[in-house]
């Protein structure tokens, strides 16, 4: 499993990479997770079902995060704007 | 006569002097003034590079197309904006009547989501958002624009509701000229019946939840 961060002005970047089965790895995932929601970032993971529509599912604790995920992508919150 | 050839060179290079040293001054001062500039726009982040830029926009396509669905990418791709249907599944849904319209929106980069009715080209309003609260490490604050659409495609994949919590709405043409929508919804039409044959468009375009 990938976490992503959209970077303004630069695009994607790797935060952090391991294998949710091993459970040294897993540990560092959930901190980095933990760590990018502290910075008030949203994390979404995208889906793509076999056969369906591909979509995302907006997560908020890394339980949530589906163990067959290949990546959860942050990104800033949403804010009003255009004012 | 000594004393008077003296003073004549020391005029003399009096008169080199003033003659010599206003270019290497002026030159001096406009290095000075071009390393301010430098340091302000270095403090600022007001570099521009569209290499960096370019590169950056590169890898956010690379990641859209590699979330979104073969004929949304497509639609970015020729377009630069993407159609998510409005409400098609899970709440949305089972809450519209039987019979009522289908909506829709339009995704621009950096621009308002546009709500409207296909059938009849109607807009709805206009749901600003913007995901510029996160300065980026190199003082950039604008996503790449195939990330500004990617972020608004997943909340509205995900959650359409809370978009629309968090959005500022306003009416039509507020800050997208309203000819220019409809010129965008009629390209859509004849982009997506051009590309029938190859799938793209409505039959595998995104609703949101």
């Amino acid at each position: 499993m990938k976490l992503l961060r959209l970077e303004p002005g630069h695009g994607e970047i790797v935060l952090a990479e391991g294998d949710v089965e091993v459970p040294e790895e897993e540990r560092e995932l959930i901190e980095e997770f933990r760590r990018q929601l502290d910075l008030g970032m949203a994390a979404a993971v995208p889906t793509a079902p076999v056969g369906g529509r591909r979509q995302a599912e907006l997560v908020k604790s890394f339980e949530d995060v589906p163990r067959e995920a290949d990546r959860v992508i942050f990104f800033p919150r949403a804010a009003g704007g255009c004012r | 006569m000594g004393l008077a050839l003296g003073a004549t060179a020391l005029f003399a290079l009096g008169l080199l002097w003033q003659v010599a040293m206003p270019e290497p001054r002026s030159a001096l001062s406009r290095l000075r003034r071009r390393m301010g500039r430098s340091r302000d726009s270095l403090a600022g982040g007001l570099v521009c590079d569209p290499g960096r830029e370019r590169r950056a926009e590169l890898r956010a396509r690379a990641l859209l197309r590699s979330c979104v669905n073969e004929g949304e990418w497509a639609m970015y791709r020729d377009l630069g904006f993407l159609r998510v249907w409005g409400g098609l599944r899970g709440e949305g849904a089972a809450r519209r009547p039987a019979g009522a319209a289908e909506y829709a929106y339009l995704v621009y980069p950096h621009k308002p989501i546009v709500a409207y009715l296909p059938q009849t080209e109607t807009i709805l309003g206009e749901y600003c958002v913007t995901f510029n609260a996160h300065a980026g490490r190199e003082g950039l604050s604008r996503l790449p624009d195939a990330d500004d659409v990617l972020a608004k495609w997943m909340l509205l994949s995900a959650d359409e509701r809370d978009l629309l919590a968090q959005a500022n709405m306003h009416l039509p043409g507020r800050q997208i000229d309203p000819d220019q929508v409809r010129r965008d919804i009629r390209s859509l039409s004849q982009w997506e019946r051009q590309a029938g044959g190859r799938r793209a468009g409505s039959a595998d375009s995104v609703p949101a939840s």
